[in-house]
């Protein structure tokens, strides 16, 4: 296509999105001469632009248009429903012309005689024939402030370029002379005589101008180029790579020593991040450009509807990445839809219930946190949770019992289910069941979340959380089953560590479910390697080490990601996963790392949703009941550390209460207060000897004083204890099944490990016999997180 | 490892050939955007089992599908490393695993023929057609068939119908 055309395709459709605005403007202070000067001029490019480059019919339907909004700018006609219904299916007909022009170079031939009478009939209003006698004598008085605007109307034509060039006042004000030629050239300027034109401007442009510069001053500025999105694509592609690049520098430049590396390192470390900011920003739209369409959508829906709505939008300029703009443009217009056919009660119903006539919608955006917030407030009936209940459950989505189990929360989320109307009924608008479930999967597919709020007979309140951008984002690096992943940060809510001592009393199970009481309540835990299948041979079971918790967010659902390892944050660049990985609902996407390796990006919701699919259940099929086990689950393998105390008398400690396994030569064991202790990791760590608390059989084994003593650190509350043991045998995880009951004396009972008999040690008792300061067990777990 | 036919030069077709378990294979030279060693994979869990892992192929993103599995062959021996064909389909690059390449050839036209109705399974599904070539029979491989994955939740379904 020839690049003058595509221009003005792109510059039309431009101007008619403005049109459609000032149109809907105008009709609310049908006396603004600014908006319509603006319609007049945009109207009068199109007509220019359709001329010169031979759209003929193009041509002939913007030209009616623009004589009826002569007379309009003339005075001697106000606008009302019928010419702003006119005038916007007007707009319609030339964007259908547009879109026929862009698809197969030419507009179609219709006939639109109908409109180009309607227009015309319209024209001439109901009060024709005397108000065409005053313009025969239009006298310099109303001619006067039709005609500030005319010169600058009048230059619109021959600057076919762009509107900003049109609008530019300053330069419209200068050239005052030579605009006045044109302007009596312009057919529209007829009824003004030359000479009034062109004296007033003068001064009326003068006075004018401050206001149009402050007004259009983004539109006017000559410094702004025309960029084609797919290089803004291609630019911020390349700035991925070289941020993926800077990342492997930088892993470089922390293994070298080298400083006049180190500081080139940083300085391309500085650059890439500068530019990085800056390249996004070229991709930054206003979500002003998307809500421009919306006051036209409001406008006529309420008109259908014989309901009375102003829209009122706060925060235009908030700023998006162009393809997170074009993501959202539909689910707005869906929200907003939806708000006036349902939310919005009709005048007599409003009225009723004590409210004004006219309903709200409001619309705001904001920045908070590194994401965009939206939302969409009505002033309307609310949302009746009952009826909402009564829909589902009459088209099966939730059954009886679920129904009564639901909080508001989660009622009022049921209108997201798929195939959910509450519609008494179907309009044309809305009321078909597939709406707002599409609203939800559009914004959460870009990794935004839809918050609802509802008061009934007050309204509604719908809030999104959308990410400024989608090609770079801040993620936290994690590692499980020995591969590395990548949390967005936008679902990241904080970071715990359970020390391996603490983890059996802090990690409850709810049947089987695994949950932790983060600041009292229940936050349930999905173990990633278990959830991802990733679990490697070899590995120590999650519970007996420390653990790393993950607490993210899905849905408002907070949950806790129970990982191997947590690395650090990094800005990462999102590659789309390729189609054969679509059906895989854990993975966002996928990133290369520093080091040059691909790492994948975690999809919490996802992972959220498969994880409620699996939950675990265990059978209750054990019957351990001893002081240990009452705190862990039942039906749990449990992991023991077998040791030999002396004489072959076989022990076990649940390796949950093992801190730490250490070996020290016996020459380094002091005495503190007659009691052997040794210095361990600058504190002194009292010993203690287990054969010294045990009834053993026999005499206890001369000590080798060269052999190394082996020690079994307990922690509590920040204390420790050594319990030398004679040699640790092995670790070991079985079910228990057979068991004997206790004796007292520092030893809980007996079991069966390995098919050999075991005694279990009861460590608290036997720290409590050797110190009885020290008093574990007793103290609140919670404290040594 | 074929003569080309010089007089039927025109009417001939360039292919990429490797082998896989016992077939010899090929796909049009055009398709394939490059042929690379053995990398270290990225694993993707919960992925059907032929989708062996993710590549860095330059900074791009590339999956790797084990062509075995996807053609329902035995799995590859531990010991035997595989190499990377990475082909261009319409979704952008795939590397397809494969156990040896071989030569590029130039084939006519004239000897090629549509798979026999005896021939069942995955491989039926996915070869276009086999050319004689002497010695051996070449089944050409239909990339844009083998890029798309059965679904994963319904794989079992299909692998059963098969």
């Amino acid at each position: 296509m020839d690049d003058l055309i595509k221009e003005f395709l792109i510059e039309s459709h431009e101007n008619l999105d403005r049109l459609e605005r000032d149109l809907v403007e105008l009709e609310k202070d049908p006396h603004d001469k600014e908006t319509l000067s603006s319609i007049f001029r945009t109207i009068h490019t199109l007509k220019g632009s359709a001329g010169f480059l031979g759209y003929g019919q193009l041509e002939a339907v913007s030209h009616v248009g623009e004589n009826l909004l002569s007379r309009m700018r003339d005075g001697l006609l106000v606008i009302n429903p019928d010419i702003a219904g006119a005038l916007l299916a007007t707009v319609d007909v030339v964007r259908r012309m547009l879109g026929e022009i862009e698809s197969t170079g030419a507009p179609e031939e219709r006939d639109y005689s109908e409109l180009i009478h309607l227009l015309d009939r319209l024209k001439d209003g109901p009060g024709a024939q005397s108000e065409m006698a005053v313009v025969e004598a239009a006298p310099v008085a109303v001619a006067a402030p039709v005609a500030v605007a005319a010169p600058v109307a009048v230059a619109a034509p021959v600057a076919v370029a762009a509107p900003v060039a049109v609008a530019a006042p300053v330069a419209a004000a200068a050239p005052v002379a030579a605009a006045a030629p044109v302007a009596a050239a312009a057919p529209v300027a007829a009824a003004a005589p030359v000479a009034a034109a062109a004296l007033v401007p003068v001064a009326a442009a003068a006075a004018a101008a401050p206001e149009h510069v402050e007004q259009r001053s983004s539109a006017a500025s000559d410094s702004s180029i025309r960029v084609d999105v797919s290089l803004l694509d291609k630019l911020m592609n390349l700035v991925g790579e070289l941020v993926l690049a800077r990342n492997q520098v930088l892993q470089f430049t922390s293994q070298h020593a080298d400083s006049a590396f180190a500081a080139t390192a940083q300085r391309l470390n500085l650059i890439t991040t500068e530019l990085q900011g800056s390249a996004m920003k070229t991709r930054m739209q206003p979500i002003g450009n998307i809500w421009s369409k919306l006051p036209r959508v409001v406008r006529d829906l309420s008109a259908s509807c014989g309901k009375e709505i102003r829209l009122e939008m706060e925060g235009r300029e908030t700023e998006l990445d162009k393809t997170i703009i074009e993501a959202i443009k539909d689910p707005l217009t869906h929200i907003v839809r939806n708000s006036v056919d349902h939310g919005i009660e009709t005048p007599e119903v409003r009225l009723e219930r004590g409210k004004a006539a006219e309903g709200c919608l409001k619309m705001r955006a904001f920045h908070e946190g590194g994401q965009v917030n939206i939302e969409i407030i009505d002033d309307g009936g609310g949302i009746d949770l009952e009826r909402v209940k009564q829909k589902a459950l009459q088209r099966g989505i939730i059954s009886a019992e679920q129904a009564s189990r639901m909080s508001d929360h989660e009622g009022l989320h049921l209108i997201f289910m798929p195939g959910f109307s509450t519609a008494e009924k179907i309009t044309n608008v809305s009321g078909r069941g597939v709406g707002m479930d599409v609203v939800k999967t559009n914004i959460e597919k870009i990794g935004g979340t839809v918050d609802l709020q509802s008061q009934l007979g007050k309204g509604t309140t719908l809030k999104i959380k959308i990410p400024l951008t989608l090609a770079i984002i801040p993620a936290l690096i994690v590692t499980s089953g020995g591969e590395r992943f990548a949390i967005p940060q936008i679902s990241l809510l904080e970071l715990l560590r359970l020390e391996a001592v603490n983890v059996s009393q802090q990690i409850e199970f709810i049947h089987g479910a695994p949950v932790y009481r983060l600041r009292g309540k229940l936050l349930p835990l999905v173990y990633l390697n278990r959830e991802l299948k990733l679990n490697k041979e070899g590995a120590v079971p999650a519970e007996e080490r420390e653990v790393n918790i993950v607490v993210v967010q899905a849905d408002g659902h907070p949950f806790g990601l129970v990982v191997d390892d947590i690395n650090d944050t990094q800005e990462i660049v999102v590659k789309p996963l390729g189609k054969q990985l679509k059906g895989v609902g854990c993975f966002a996407g996928a990133t290369i790392m520093g080091d040059g390796r691909v790492a994948l990006i975690l999809d919490v919701l996802g992972l959220a949703q498969q994880s409620r699919v699996v939950a675990e259940i265990h059978d209750r099929n054990s019957h351990l009941d001893s002081a240990v086990d009452a705190r862990k689950p039942q039906d749990e393998k449990q992991t023991l550390l077998l040791f030999s105390a002396g004489q072959g008398t076989r022990m076990a400690i649940p390796l949950s209460m093992v801190a730490r396994l250490e070996e020290f030569p016996r020459s380094s064991v002091e005495y503190s207060g007659g009691r052997p202790v040794v210095r361990y990791r600058g504190q002194i760590l009292p010993l203690i000897k287990v054969a010294q608390y045990l009834p053993l059989v026999g005499e206890q084994a001369a000590e080798d004083q060269d052999a190394a003593m082996q020690v079994v650190v307990y922690s509590e509350n920040g204390k420790s204890v050594g319990l030398v043991v004679g040699k640790i045998d092995d670790i070991v995880s079985e079910v228990i099944t057979e068991k004997r009951h206790a004796y007292g004396n520092g030893i809980l009972g007996s079991i069966v490990v390995q098919d050999q008999v075991t005694d279990l040690l009861d460590v608290h008792s036997v720290i409590r016999a050797s110190d009885p300061s020290f008093n574990p067990g007793k103290g609140t777990p919670s404290a040594a997180a | 490892m074929v003569e080309s036919n010089l007089s039927q030069m025109m009417a001939s077709k360039q292919f990429a050939t490797f082998t896989l378990n016992s077939l010899f294979l090929g796909v049009d030279v055009l398709k394939v955007q490059e042929v690379i060693r053995y990398q270290t994979m990225t694993r993707v869990p919960t992925a059907p089992a032929m989708v062996e892992g993710l590549i860095n192929l330059r900074g791009q993103i590339i999956t790797a599908i084990d062509l075995r599995l996807r053609l329902d062959l035995p799995p590859r021996p531990e010991d035997q490393l595989p190499m990377n064909v990475v082909i261009r389909t319409d979704d952008g690059a795939l590397s397809l695993l494969v156990d040896e390449i071989g030569d590029v050839v130039e084939i006519a036209d004239g000897s090629f023929e549509r798979i026999p109705e005896t021939v069942t399974g995955v491989v039926r599904d996915l070869v276009t057609g086999v050319y004689k070539l002497e010695g051996k029979l070449l089944l050409i491989l239909d990339t844009e068939k083998a890029a798309n994955l059965p679904m994963a939740s319904a794989l079992t379904l299909v692998s059963a119908k098969n």
